[in-house]
């Protein structure tokens, strides 16, 4: 046991150094035929779920690497992926990219070798949840805001404005109570949701951060949980079971994310979403490289391609997205408009908190509740504690 | 006088096993008993030591010393909450099920002959060739607000008994969908082929003769069933509802697709690995069941129920 310990800290340890010791690429080669990447569901598409949306055949065409997709579900697996290897490129969010620089699992991209990195939106180019330390690493792939979905039956001429809609009870616009009718995330970054909430509501509390909470804030917080566990029936875990839940449940409000939103109104389901005074949570996804990736120049072939081609528009299309690359929306390259994507919430940005992994040791006041306790306390919560 | 030695290599080997069964033991029995020891037990044994590491409170490091800080932490009333409710759905659906699968049971083994018995096999086989996930997500349809269940029971004008089950505290719910019972429902489609089977095979072993002495001496035909076929099927009983009780214990799927989002222990395993990293606490989590089935097994064979087998 001691001996395979000290084997696996040894490993560790050299894993640990070798982005130090492995220097960035400085000059592209010629493409190696292949490339690997693990991505979302629905993030790489060759034309075969629907022909309309392809980026990816052109890229085998100009280039000659041939793209291999391994999709994962969750970020968990995502970095389980990447901990096995043998992949090049992998799609991560906010929770995951973090954790991957950390673990010395990706390395730094030398953002010479990427002639579109200067059409990234610049809030986006030093992002903490890719740059470390001045560091890049990664480019910035899609981002998505965690938007209120109503039904507008239910709440007619009068959109929700607030989240109190989910977080308090009250009567909505078509005589009912919300008791009952309205849905929260079964995650428990949804307490981040909170958070925000009373950020904007209880300035009294001093937050800053929703994914930075002190013993106090985080109290409070799963306070206001408390009220609306007794207001939702069931928490939504499955984007399909949500839309199912909207139709058939009598669920008139929830937060959500565009994709549902986009699925339910291409359906005919009179549903719209907003993203409400206080502000919103979201996710933003970058495309990372595998400190040991077997294909470095047809990664970074790859990265160039994901900023410079119809993907950034095509992409936010058929995801419900924004892309990283604002010209996107508007230059043509692909099916996206200026409408669609302030649609899809592009000028929020700076109305939006992005995902982070709450840690213990954080920037704003030093010491904080770490995740781990949110899902343990989230699922008290849920079960009425 | 010399031997002869055979010649080839399989000849050798041969005769190897034939001086010395040991090896031929050896060789038969190790494949197998590796595969056991290191990768079943072994991987059981990784679990139980995890169970015993701590969470550091601050860093969210797990500290590897050995502490039981971490099977305290199941009996916070939150965790202790989960524990109980998946025990007592497991408990319910068993029985439920025994009760359900019974007279199917006896009726398939003691009177369905030719195209009927094939028919009662094929119908409780059936369902467990189509896809856990598609049952589990019909059923969510089935049990909706908006769904044929509610669609039926509001044609018969029955909507006033639902409502009074669905207005029960703790297991009803604003629809069957989300409340308890919906999630009793779905387990108990599920889960029921697995006490179904055993309790037939053990109902067709049940001798005829003793049934026609029974009646010989006067008992009525409860008696007989009291005194002869229960405690002469017990084995089967007590076999599904190792199945039932311990598959509805393990379940995480069906809970977070029907049901009110109170979670069951395995998805409580499921939350704590993972991003939380506390591997410590769904370890705890995962020896709950074992140590559930434990004491189950060991009342059961109290109460004699392997006498038989």
């Amino acid at each position: 046991m001691t001996g395979r310990f000290l084997t696996t800290t040894a490993v560790c340890a050299v894993l640990a150094v070798q982005p130090a010791l492995a220097d960035m690429l400085t000059e592209l080669g010629a493409g190696e035929g292949q490339v690997d990447i693990v991505a979302w569901p629905g993030y790489i598409e060759r034309g075969e779920t629907d022909a309309a949306f392809d980026w990816v055949t052109s890229f085998e065409q100009a280039t000659g690497c041939m793209v291999n997709v391994k999709t994962a579900n969750t970020s968990d697996e995502m970095v389980a992926l990447m901990n096995e290897g043998g992949f090049d490129l992998v799609t991560a969010s906010g929770d995951a990219s973090l954790r991957l620089i950390a673990g010395g699992r990706v390395q730094p991209i030398n953002i010479d070798l990427i002639p579109s990195w200067a059409t990234v939106d610049d809030r986006l180019k030093g992002a903490p949840w890719h740059t470390v330390d001045g560091v890049h690493y990664g480019t910035p792939y899609q981002w998505g805001p965690n938007v209120l979905m109503y039904n507008t039956q239910a709440f007619g001429d009068t959109p929700p404005e607030s989240w109190n809609v989910v977080f308090e009870e009250m009567t909505l616009p078509d005589g009912a109570s919300n008791m009952g009718r309205v849905q929260a995330y079964d995650g428990a970054i949804h307490v981040a949701d909170a958070a925000n909430y009373l950020m904007y509501h209880n300035p009294d509390l001093g937050i800053t951060s929703p994914y930075e909470l002190n013993e106090a804030q985080y109290a409070a917080a799963l306070d206001l949980l408390r009220v609306q566990r007794t207001l939702v029936n069931r928490y939504w875990h499955d984007a399909f079971i949500q839309m199912d839940d909207f139709k058939n449940e009598g669920v008139v409000a929830s937060g959500s994310w565009p994709f549902q939103v986009n699925i339910l109104q291409s359906e005919g389901q009179p549903i719209a979403s907003v993203i409400p005074v206080e502000g919103a949570t979201g996710w933003a996804d970058t495309t990372m490289m595998h400190v040991n990736a077997a294909h470095p120049n047809c990664s970074y072939l790859w990265m160039e391609h994901s900023l410079a081609s119809n993907l950034q528009s095509d992409l936010s299309v058929w995801f419900g997205s924004n892309p990283s690359v604002p010209a996107a929306c508007t230059d043509g390259r692909g099916m996206q408009t200026a409408e669609g994507c302030t649609l899809n919430g592009l000028d929020d940005f700076d109305r939006i908190k992005f995902w982070t992994t709450p840690v213990s040791a954080c920037e704003s006041q030093g010491e904080c509740v770490p995740y781990y306790r949110w899902v343990s306390d989230y699922i008290g919560v849920i079960g009425g504690r | 006088m010399m031997q002869v030695a055979r010649k080839g290599p399989w000849a050798a080997l041969s005769d190897l096993f034939w001086r010395r069964p040991g090896v031929l033991l050896i060789v038969l029995l190790g494949p197998p008993l590796i595969w056991l020891v290191v990768i079943y037990i072994g991987s059981l044994v990784a679990l139980l030591v995890q169970s015993f590491f701590s969470i550091d409170e601050f860093s969210g490091l797990i500290t590897h010393e050995f502490t039981l800080k971490t099977y305290g932490e199941l009996l916070r009333p939150s965790n202790f909450d989960i524990i109980l409710r998946t025990t007592l759905m497991a408990a319910s659906v068993t029985i439920a099920s025994a009760f359900i699968a019974f007279p199917i049971a006896y009726y398939a083994a003691r009177y369905a002959t030719g195209r009927m018995k094939a028919f009662f096999y094929l119908g409780v086989m059936l369902p467990l060739w189509s896809s856990y996930l598609v049952k589990v997500y019909a059923w969510k349809l089935i049990l909706a607000k908006e769904g044929i269940l509610n669609w039926a029971i509001d044609g018969i004008g029955a909507s006033a008994v639902l409502n009074g089950l669905l207005a029960l505290p703790v297991i009803g719910g604003n629809s069957l969908s989300v409340s308890y019972v919906g999630t009793f429902l779905v387990f108990l489609y599920v889960w029921l082929p697995y006490m179904i089977l055993p309790l037939q095979a053990a109902l067709e072993r049940v001798p005829r003769n003793l049934l026609e002495a029974s009646d010989d001496l006067g008992a009525q035909s409860r008696q007989t069933l009291r005194y002869v076929i229960l405690p002469l099927a017990l084995p089967g009983l007590i076999a599904g509802s190792i199945f039932t009780f311990s598959l509805t214990l393990g379940d995480y799927i069906i809970p977070q697709i029907v049901g009110s989002s109170r979670l069951f222990i395995g998805q409580a395993v499921y939350a704590h690995q993972g991003t939380a990293g506390n591997i410590p606490l769904a370890a705890a989590f995962a020896v709950v069941p074992i140590v559930i089935m434990g004491l189950y097994l060991w009342a059961a064979k109290r109460k004699g129920a392997f006498d038989a087998l």
